[in-house]
């Protein structure tokens, strides 16, 4: 097991692993040279755009494309009749059409697709397509979806995605030790992950009858076994390169233009661009579920939680998405980072007609967690402990279980990391003499008065990559030569950079292994094994893991080769600054010399340690790779007349296990924390009746660098001997602890519940007492 | 109709322009000069900001045929290129602000004006310079950074 730099690496080689080195594609980012996927083009392409459903739920009675196929400069208008293969696609089930066929169930349905050579064209033909609707009621009630069987069926199978319980102990007597018991009905809004760069690509049809698709997605792979299917291409007439991705935060899971694009590609043989405006990528993808939770906690008077019971329902929307495994995170990680010895939770994932939902930062843990982090508040108030000493008793600890069971076999410093949070300096208080400084700003709204300030707290518990038995795995390909007469490095991954510095670090970590400064990361594409996912937390830990094993094969040939060459025994042997180095004579031999004309190249794949399923009736199981935590401390002010609000500042400790990148593993908590932010006081999608009411940055809003308050972090390495140089995945665990966190000082400033998330003027100006 | 617009210092002309058509779009699809980002399109993000005569501007709600006999610049028109960064570019490099980048030609122009207008803008001063521009990935406190930065390593050399 090796944690930290190999043994065999003499010294440390810039750039590697641990240090923070430039990005590699800073430059262009900042110059504006970076290609984007809506950045592309091509000689003779066409634009193409997406008509979609204006009713949440509706029967298709016919499609007339006959005027919009007439006008001017439109080469083709396609519908489910022209969808050359299956017609449905999923990232767990295979239940939403590539185009709608006889029904539709949600707004924003993509019913079918126009080309033309110019956008504007392309739109106003568009809109010549007439459809003919039989409008239906909508489903949009999710504990209905649930609970109801009177409930109309959305799907064949029924309205429940997965209903998955979780049994420990005895809740009945349990309940009758209880000194206190709280109870509360949370509601989490639908939030959604607006990353900047809408979803766009080009596919360029091939001459062999095949398609080259150029997409911004997190896991090409998958996409790739959605997409050949619905084509009636074998998947290797499928070629995927990742283009530019302008974020994605989960949103780019779901396919969303790329069988859209390749379709109209093969049927007018030109290249096809889509791009979606902002608009159309509210529509164009899923977002965060939607909750309601009922929870149930009772503790003794010295502070121990006896029993919880919860009943979580998730709003899937009108197709499976990534459901079922939202569902899985949110039984498992039902009560959170504490010891409880009975539970009963109850998760639901349900079709509604409402807008898909699926994977968004921290899915399914995000939910729970303001659930039971309210939760752990309620009790502090009702047993007079400090919020930060209620959470300590119940803390978990490395050799405790969570709810499913599982033991958790690697540092989990939680007692440790809420001691260092109580350290941490406070905030000054407000300057009232700077208006900026106030709930409400240069809007001039207040002076100081009305304004309170409250402290609040949360922490979070995340699975780090894929859990419930999936075999979760990464391939790296490394290649070692000689260019211009220096040893180079070039590292293929399929492996999505969504922004988070998964290029910087693959080539740290070849810096690191081969002791070579120069690295270069080949375009991700599928002509090299699967990577997985870019979410989960995961692409350190598995594409990491991948790179560094391609490495050390790599460096295991060239020790070989120089043993054979030298006569030196190859464990003696290490790599420093270009050059091979034997423990008895030094230097032998600079690694261009050794390496000549020949190239060494190895493609490894890296999988983590098998876990279990969840038992279906107790949810029992070691069902998590990896847990991290992440706890937040939140200042906030509040203008309780007007019910306006500032976050005044957010502090943070997280264990990572180990640092690999500062910059970039800060950056990460900084904008998981604003997500967070987000969810607690501003960011929802309004529905009314399945309807969207805000789809635009003028109506969602995200947080603006107004809305951000200064974020200090306390960054903790226990490390973690299971993963690659003992890092903790640190990509979602803030997203978690932020938002009930925020809620928790609004509610210390104002006294009110807010047991509903975002929090919103009149929540705080009108609340309803309950 | 035919246009011509000058930007970045050179003569650019578009044929066959529809007139519905932004500043944004000719830019991006007519001219090659992708760097300006189309994330919004009702000048709520920030992400096309250039200047039109020297004033930070959304390109997305200006018309391209408005943008005639002005000067444009653009993010390529920031610095010398990829060989010879602008200060604030070369600070959002150094100092992580980048992530994955969409926001960033918005915020290389906006963060060009306030640097060059300003000696060492307070933090409070870069919040309200900076809050037209979204940026989804880091939390905007490694841009702080970086404009703190750049604002400080051209107040040493003095330029």
């Amino acid at each position: 097991m090796t944690v930290g730099t190999p043994d065999n690496l003499a010294s440390s080689t810039r750039g590697g692993v641990g240090q923070s080195p430039r990005r590699p594609d800073g430059t262009r980012k900042v110059t504006g040279q970076f290609a984007y996927s809506s950045d592309l083009w091509h000689d003779d392409m066409l634009w193409g755009v997406t008509l979609r459903s204006p009713h949440p739920h509706a029967r298709i009675r016919s499609i007339d494309i006959g005027a919009a196929l007439a006008t001017s400069g439109v080469y083709a208008v396609l519908t489910h009749e022209d969808v050359p293969g299956i017609k449905y696609y999923g990232l767990e089930e295979n239940d939403q059409p590539v185009l709608a066929v006889d029904t539709v169930r949600y707004q924003g349905e993509a019913v079918a697709l126009v080309a033309a050579d110019h956008p504007e064209t392309a739109r106003r033909a568009m809109h010549e397509i007439v459809v003919n609707y039989e409008v239906l009621d909508p489903l949009t009630d999710p504990v209905r979806a649930a609970l109801d069987p009177e409930a109309p069926a959305l799907h064949e199978h029924g309205n429940v995605v997965r209903h998955q319980p979780v049994r420990v102990g005895d809740v009945p007597s349990a309940r009758s030790r209880a000194d206190v018991v709280v109870t509360g009905e949370y509601e989490i809004g639908m939030q959604d992950q607006a990353f900047l760069g809408p979803e766009s690509g080009l596919a360029v049809p091939g001459e062999d009858g095949g398609v080259d698709l150029y997409v911004a997605t997190q896991w090409m792979h998958t996409d790739l076994r959605e997409i050949a299917p619905c084509l009636g291409l074998p998947e290797e007439k499928v070629r995927m390169t990742l283009s530019g991705v302008g974020g994605a935060f989960g949103a780019r899971e779901d396919l969303s233009m790329q069988v859209h694009a390749a379709m109209l590609a093969m049927h007018t043989g030109r290249p096809i661009k889509i791009v979606y405006n902002r608009e159309e990528s509210f529509y164009g993808h899923v977002h965060r579920h939607p909750a309601k939770m009922r929870y149930e906690h009772g503790a003794t008077a010295d502070g121990r939680i006896v029993y919880a019971t919860a009943r979580i329902v998730l709003d899937g929307g009108a197709y499976a998405s990534s459901t079922t495994n939202v569902v899985g995170n949110a039984a498992s990680l039902g009560v959170g980072p504490y010891i409880v010895p009975n539970v009963e939770i109850d998760a639901y994932g349900v079709y509604t007609n409402n807008p898909p939902c699926g994977a968004m930062r921290g899915f399914g843990a995000v939910q729970a967690c303001y659930a039971y982090e309210s939760q752990m508040d309620k009790l502090a108030r009702e047993l007079e402990l400090h919020p930060l000493d209620v959470r300590r008793i119940n803390a978990i600890h490395q050799g405790a279980a969570i709810a499913t069971g599982q033991v958790v076999d690697t540092p989990a410093p939680m007692r440790e990391m809420i001691d260092r949070l109580r350290d941490a300096p406070l905030p000054e208080a407000v300057d009232s003499g700077d208006v900026r400084n106030l709930p409400g700003g240069v809007s001039n709204t207040t002076h100081g008065e009305g304004v309170r300030r409250g402290i609040g707290y949360g922490v979070g518990l995340k699975n780090i990559c894929f859990s419930e038995g999936f075999d979760d795995y990464s391939t790296a390909r490394v290649r070692l030569e000689v260019v211009g007469g220096e040893p180079a490095v070039l590292v293929h991954t399929a492996a999505a950079e969504v922004g988070q510095g998964l290029v910087t670090l693959q080539g740290q970590i070849a810096r690191t292994e081969l002791g070579v400064e120069r690295v270069s990361i080949a375009p991700a594409d599928t002509q090299v094994g699967d990577a997985g996912s870019s979410s989960a937390s995961r692409q350190s830990y598995m594409t990491g893991g991948a790179v560094k094993r391609a490495c050390e094969a790599v460096r295991d040939r060239l020790f070989q080769l120089a043993a054979e060459r030298f006569d030196v025994p190859a464990d003696q042997l290490s790599l420093s600054g270009g050059k091979l180095v034997s423990e008895h004579s030094g230097v032998l031999v600079a690694l261009a010399d050794l390496l000549g004309d020949e190239a060494i190249e190895e493609t490894r794949e890296f999988h983590h340690r098998p876990t279990t399923g969840m038992d279906p009736v107790t949810g029992q199981g070691d069902t998590h790779t990896q847990l991290a935590l992440c706890i937040h401390r939140a200042v906030v002010d509040v203008d309780v007349e007007l019910g306006l609000l500032k976050v005044v500042d957010l502090t943070a400790v997280q264990d990572v296990g180990t640092v690999l990148n500062r910059v970039s593993l800060e950056g990460q908590i900084h904008g998981g924390t604003a997500q967070g932010l987000g969810l607690a006081v501003m960011e929802e999608i309004q529905l009314a009746d399945g309807k969207l009411a805000n789809p635009s940055f003028t109506d969602y809003l995200i947080p603006t660098i107004l809305d951000m308050p200064p974020m200090r972090l306390d960054i903790l390495e226990r490390a973690d001997p299971n993963a690659p140089y003992g890092l903790r995945g640190a990509g979602e665990p803030s997203t978690l602890s932020s938002t009930p966190a925020i809620a928790a000082a609004i509610r210390d400033a104002t006294g009110l519940q807010i047991d509903r998330v975002p929090v919103r003027p009149h929540d705080i100006v009108h609340p309803v007492t309950g | 109709m035919r246009l011509n617009l000058t930007i970045n210092g050179a003569q650019h002309t578009a044929d066959d322009v529809w007139p519905g058509e932004s500043l944004l779009y000719v830019l991006r699809e007519r001219l090659g000069l992708a760097g300006s980002k189309n994330a919004c399109e009702q000048g709520e993000c920030g992400s096309c900001t250039v200047y039109l005569d020297g004033v930070p501007a959304c390109s997305c709600l200006v018309a391209a045929g408005q943008a005639a006999g002005h000067e444009v610049v653009t993010v390529e028109g920031i610095g010398g290129g990829e060989d010879e960064l602008h200060p604030v570019q070369e600070a959002f490099v150094d100092a992580g602000a980048v992530q994955c980048g969409f926001c960033t030609p918005g915020l290389i122009v906006a963060a060009h004006n306030l640097v060059e207008r300003t000696g060492e803008p307070s933090d409070e001063e870069i919040r309200e310079e900076l809050a037209g521009n979204l940026c989804r990935c880091t939390g905007y406190e490694k841009i702080l950074d970086a404009v703190r930065l750049a604002a400080s390593r051209k107040q040493e050399a003095g330029t």
